[in-house]
């Protein structure tokens, strides 16, 4: 019975003494964090997928109150919650919300099987940086995707998938949040993050070859052999070439597709329009065809009205130019 | 017998051709020049479209300090200047020829006449070094270091040797032992103008024991050249690696990169860089032809070939008796460090040693087991590194922990890799993690 009373003084005894010194030490070498990064912290999406360019949300909470410390929430956006959580984290700093326009990510290659010949096989590593590292991968083609899928690995919202077919990846437009994850694990920086566009309208060139005309045209169906005609086509200044390649400014770009009805490589893409580019060319052929004929008729008719008063003049005429 | 101390591995020899006597290859029809055939800046164009060039006309000029200038290996009319898939199996900048005759610069001394050192004792060290500059040797053995650099040791170290690699560790390719013993004496000049050019009196030839009948050729020639001495060493593979050379033949070893091996006395060059060297000097012939091997189980005719530069492997193939059926690994170099190919088409260059065709069941991988922690990888690498642990830390993109483990040390022989009983893509992994890290290492340094 003593042993055990004993016992039990000494260690509460020890654990007053420790709870003493723990309290005095709390207070002493407290460390005061702003109360309001847990607020922010709170509404934030908590994904920590690292696209706001932060390391996870709590990084990107603590660059907001800084940030609004110094006055401005600007630059800093978080592309999961968007515009939304945005104006939350403004409303709890007192600031206001800038807003910026939603993104998606877009993958700028159609190097599908069938498209694109594969003339090697690659039995190494498989994963794409490996390849990339290794040599130009299976196909002629030095700067398209390789198709072993690392920005599949890299997105957290599932929204990137290689579609077996074809071996490219295909991004899923509901679950794509524009992190960025797959846009840096990309070795030959083929996904771009690109505006969303009106009604989710967009256009882009869907390929980054860079090699000359004939050399591209070899080593892919769908290339872009900077013939230029695109940017000729472009009413909106909106269209470049670089690199032996046309490139789409977003931030220009009206989506009118008339540079899809003049591509001869049929490289350039659209989303989300209620007619395909074909379609409305077959329509617009047709309207023309009907309007030809339809001039056609009337130049016809007035040609016969003509004819009826002076009929020894139009026959001869052309005669005399064949000459 | 002398070996390097860690380490190493010991692949089938396979060397097929290598009593076949070199023979010179037919002139090609067209000769396409990469201009990064060399470590460093790519060389720049001197030539237009349209100009005839002659064997032995410079076509592009060195393109900074650390780069070498490119000589044509035939002549005919410069028809473009355009882009060819090289060794990297990427679209680089080329000058095409179109080969007509073959005249030679005037300049280019074609007789067979032997020019000792004895017989020009106007060759200063400066002399050579600007010869053997102006010529544009690269080192012949694969990697293409431009020789000047390496013979312009840093003022912090100072040579006491030149060390010959002979070794030809990798399997199958032959190319540097017909050399050897078709032009002993040239390369015993080119020794002798090498250690001239670094100011040593000290020579090693370091020459592997499967190859006794160039060991004893050169023991002979070298009867009463004490200064020169033939190392016959053990064989065993990666000897030819700088590092493990200097290591087997003087035994020291070179601290972690960025030493050098001059750091610790050693001048190492290829036997062929010798050859090459001797010509530049003492032909004032520029580099523009080299020995090349065509070897692979399937080749019906493996063989040696003296080949001008430019010429597409797919001739070299058809020389010895065309493409094997079926699926082939066509490798510029040889099987544990060879390049593998995308195309045929592929032109020989300055650091092409071997055109090696493996039938397509040898070369294929086997599939990857989980890794068993036997650790041979980490016995089997020569430079004491611990290949698992780089690949897994590789995979897991790792850096800062990749750089504390030294892998800038790893020289990517393919020991782990051969050795791996669960045949894993060990150096796949290291390879892309040391490109990293490097690039890391650079990017910190230019920030300073």
């Amino acid at each position: 019975m003593n042993v055990i009373l004993t016992a039990v003084i000494v260690l509460g005894a020890v654990g007053l003494i420790a709870a003493v010194v723990l309290f005095f030490v709390s207070k002493k070498f407290a460390v005061k964090e702003d109360p309001r990064i847990a607020l922010v912290n709170e509404v934030l999406p908590g994904a920590n997928c690292g696209g706001c360019g932060f390391p996870g949300c709590g990084g990107m909470a603590s660059a907001c109150v800084k940030a609004a410390d110094q006055g401005s929430l600007e630059g800093l956006n978080c592309p999961v919650g968007g515009a939304v959580v945005m104006g939350k984290v403004a409303s709890i700093l007192g600031m206001e919300a800038t807003a910026s326009d939603p993104k998606v990510a877009v993958v700028r290659c159609n190097g599908s099987c069938e498209n694109r010949p594969r003339i090697a096989e690659y039995d190494g590593l498989k994963t794409c940086r490996a390849v990339h590292a290794c040599g130009a991968g299976e196909t002629g083609c030095c700067n398209g995707c390789l198709g072993c899928g690392d920005c599949v690995a890299a997105c957290k919202f599932d929204a990137i998938h290689i579609n077996p077919t074809t071996g490219i990846p295909e991004v899923d437009e509901e679950k794509c949040v524009a992190c960025g994850a797959c846009v840096k694990a990309c070795p030959r920086a083929i996904i771009e993050l690109r505006l969303k566009g009106k009604n989710n309208r967009r256009v882009w060139v869907g390929c980054v070859n860079q090699d000359k005309g004939p050399a591209a045209m070899k080593a892919c169906k769908v290339s872009c052999i900077a013939c230029g005609k695109c940017v000729k086509e472009c009413k909106f200044d909106a269209i470049s070439l670089t690199g032996n390649v046309s490139y789409i400014d977003d931030e220009k770009c009206k989506a009118c597709r008339a540079c899809m009805k003049v591509c001869p490589r049929e490289c350039i893409y659209d989303a989300n329009f209620p007619k395909s580019i074909k379609e409305v060319m077959a329509a617009e052929a047709e309207r023309k065809a009907a309007a030809e004929a339809k001039a056609k008729a009337a130049a016809e008719a007035k040609a016969q009205a003509e004819s009826a008063p002076a009929p020894k003049v139009s026959p001869t005429q052309p005669k005399e130019k064949e000459e | 017998m002398r070996t390097f101390r860690i380490g190493g591995v010991h692949p089938e020899e396979n060397k097929l051709s290598a009593e076949v006597a070199t023979v010179a290859a037919e002139l090609p029809k067209q000769a396409v020049f990469p201009l990064s055939q060399h470590i460093g800046a790519p060389a720049k164009p001197v030539v237009e479209r349209g100009q005839v060039v002659k064997v032995g006309t410079l076509l592009a000029e060195a393109g900074g300090f650390v780069s070498a200038p490119i000589y044509s290996s035939v002549s005919g009319k410069v028809a473009k200047i355009d882009t060819v898939v090289d060794a990297t199996g990427y679209r680089k900048p080329a000058i095409y020829i179109n080969v007509e005759g073959d005249e030679w610069e005037e300049s280019i001394d074609r007789s067979d006449k032997l020019e000792t050192l004895a017989d020009h004792p106007e060759l200063t060290p400066e002399e050579i070094i600007n010869r053997v500059k102006v010529a544009g040797v690269t080192g012949m053995g694969g990697a293409g270091f431009p020789t000047f650099i390496k013979l312009t040791p840093p003022p912090t170290a100072k040579a006491t040797c030149v060390i010959i690699n002979a070794v030809e560790c990798e399997p199958y390719i032959t190319s540097d032992y017909r050399l050897m013993m078709e032009h002993a004496d040239e390369i015993i000049v080119g020794i002798d103008l090498l250690m001239k050019a670094v100011k040593v009196n000290e020579g090693y030839i370091g020459i592997e024991c499967n190859k006794p009948k160039a060991i004893e050729l050169f023991q002979q020639k070298l009867a009463n050249r004490p200064e020169i001495k033939v190392v016959p060493l053990q064989k065993r593979y990666p000897q030819g690696g700088e590092k493990q050379l200097v290591d087997a033949v003087i035994s020291r070893q070179v601290p972690a990169p960025p030493a050098i091996p001059v750091n610790v006395g050693a001048v190492v060059q290829n036997v062929g860089t010798a050859f090459a060297v001797y010509e530049a000097v003492m032909k004032h012939k520029p580099l523009f032809e080299r020995y090349v091997t065509v070897t692979g189980k399937k080749i019906a005719r493996p063989g040696n070939f003296l080949v001008r530069m430019g010429t597409p492997m797919i001739q070299l193939i058809d020389a010895c008796g065309g493409m094997p059926e079926g699926d082939n690994k066509l490798l510029a170099g040889g099987p544990m460090m060879g390049k593998a190919l995308t195309s045929v088409e592929v032109p020989v260059c300055k650091g092409t040693n071997s055109v090696t065709v493996l039938s397509g069941d040898d070369a294929k991988r086997k599939e990857p087991q989980p890794c068993i922690r036997c650790a041979k990888c980490v016995s089997a690498c020569p430079m004491g590194l611990e290949p698992y642990l780089l690949a897994k830390l590789s995979d897991k993109s790792e850096w800062d922990r990749l750089e504390k483990e030294m892998i800038t040390s790893c020289i990517e022989c393919g020991s782990c890799q051969f050795t791996c009983p669960a045949h894993r893509p060990l150096l796949d992994n290291i390879r892309i993690g040391k490109t990293t890290v490097m690039g890391i290492i650079r990017a910190r340094s230019a920030k300073k």
